[in-house]
């Protein structure tokens, strides 16, 4: 019986090689494959025939842009506004992401259980924000860390702190979101493998095996709720971010 | 012989270590536990004081709740680290 970690395995499908570059159709690119077009397929199926007072599903595309748009607007403020389409598609891309690895039968694969997934997001995100802040505030966005009223002799080893936790930003956000993943999947495969052994032991402890059954229903709720919950954090702190880069502090 | 005894004897000990390394990294866990139960004992309290006010902050909260879950599960990416890598 495969172990909890074996859901995290990237196969090959199509090996292709480019100059010496290993670019193979992987599970985790078809996976992201099908998010892409699972969301495509909401957003343009939602907003075929529009009207002015929406259909069910016309209606959830409008909510899932407005939960954005407000979202944007209250922490960026309107500078952020053109920022809008980054950060709706990022938002949608991890909540797409995160659920469809919820799938039970198929076997699905979560896109966003690999660091190398988070951390490319969320290193190009700190890089944006960064190279945002230097291109509208010039070099004056150092003073971002120099918080204001601080005793001048502190200033040396506050300016270290605060350079250290604005590094540690991108680190943050994606071992957040990975870390959730990894540890929500791990937990159902191992409480999974229960159920199997407790089955399979038979008598008495078949029957034993409708308690991590019903842990497992549980837990299943719960990680929905953390799929949807990080992909909402991962975006308002994009957007936060983004805040302390066009209007510092 | 007695060689391969010892560096089998050694590669047993760190994996030993490892355990308990990987264990041990997974206390932080509680952290994560106290925090999560101080957001959310605040978030109900203050709910019942002010119901109309708690709408608009449950946004807040589940940002708070995801921040302070995160930390715990940093001691469990180490932990992870650590039995693996």
């Amino acid at each position: 019986m495969a172990g909890p970690l074996e859901q995290f395995e990237v196969n090959t499908i199509v090996p292709l090689e480019v100059a010496g570059y290993d670019i193979s159709i992987t599970n985790s690119a078809v996976y992201m494959a099908i998010t892409l077009l699972t969301i495509m397929f909401f957003m343009v199926g939602g907003m075929r025939k529009t009207a002015l007072v929406p259909g069910r599903w016309q209606s959830s595309v409008e909510m899932c842009y407005e939960f954005i748009a407000k979202m944007l607007g209250d922490t960026a403020g309107p500078d952020g506004r053109k920022y809008f389409p980054f950060v709706f598609t990022l938002f949608m891309f991890i909540l797409a992401a995160n659920l469809i690895g919820m799938v039970p039968w198929v076997h699905a694969f979560t896109v966003t259980s690999h660091i190398a997934v988070t951390f490319a997001m969320a290193f190009f995100i700190f890089i944006g924000v960064t190279i945002i802040g230097f291109i509208k505030h010039g070099i004056g966005f150092l003073k971002f860390f120099v918080p204001g009223d601080a005793p001048v002799a502190l200033l040396p080893l506050l300016v270290v702190i605060e350079v250290v936790s604005y590094l540690s930003r991108p680190i943050s956000l994606s071992v957040r979101l990975f870390a959730n993943m990894v540890a929500g999947h791990t937990m159902l495969k191992v409480f999974g493998g229960f159920v199997v052994s407790l089955a399979a032991a038979g008598g008495v402890l078949a029957v034993g095996s409708i308690v991590p059954f019903a842990f497992i229903v549980a837990l299943t709720g719960l990680e929905l709720l953390v799929a949807c919950l990080q992909a909402y954090v991962f975006a308002v702190l994009t957007c936060i971010y983004l805040n302390d880069a066009l209007h510092m502090h | 012989m007695e060689m391969e005894i010892a560096t089998l004897a050694a590669n047993a000990d760190v994996q030993a270590a490892r355990y308990i390394g990987a264990g041990l990294a997974c206390t932080a866990l509680i952290g994560a536990g106290v925090g999560i139960g101080v957001i959310f004992g605040n978030y109900v309290s203050a709910a019942i004081r002010n119901p109309s006010a708690a709408g608009p902050v449950f946004g807040q909260a589940m940002l708070g709740f995801a921040l302070a879950e995160a930390t715990g599960l940093f001691g469990l990416v180490i932990a992870f680290i650590i039995l693996f890598v």
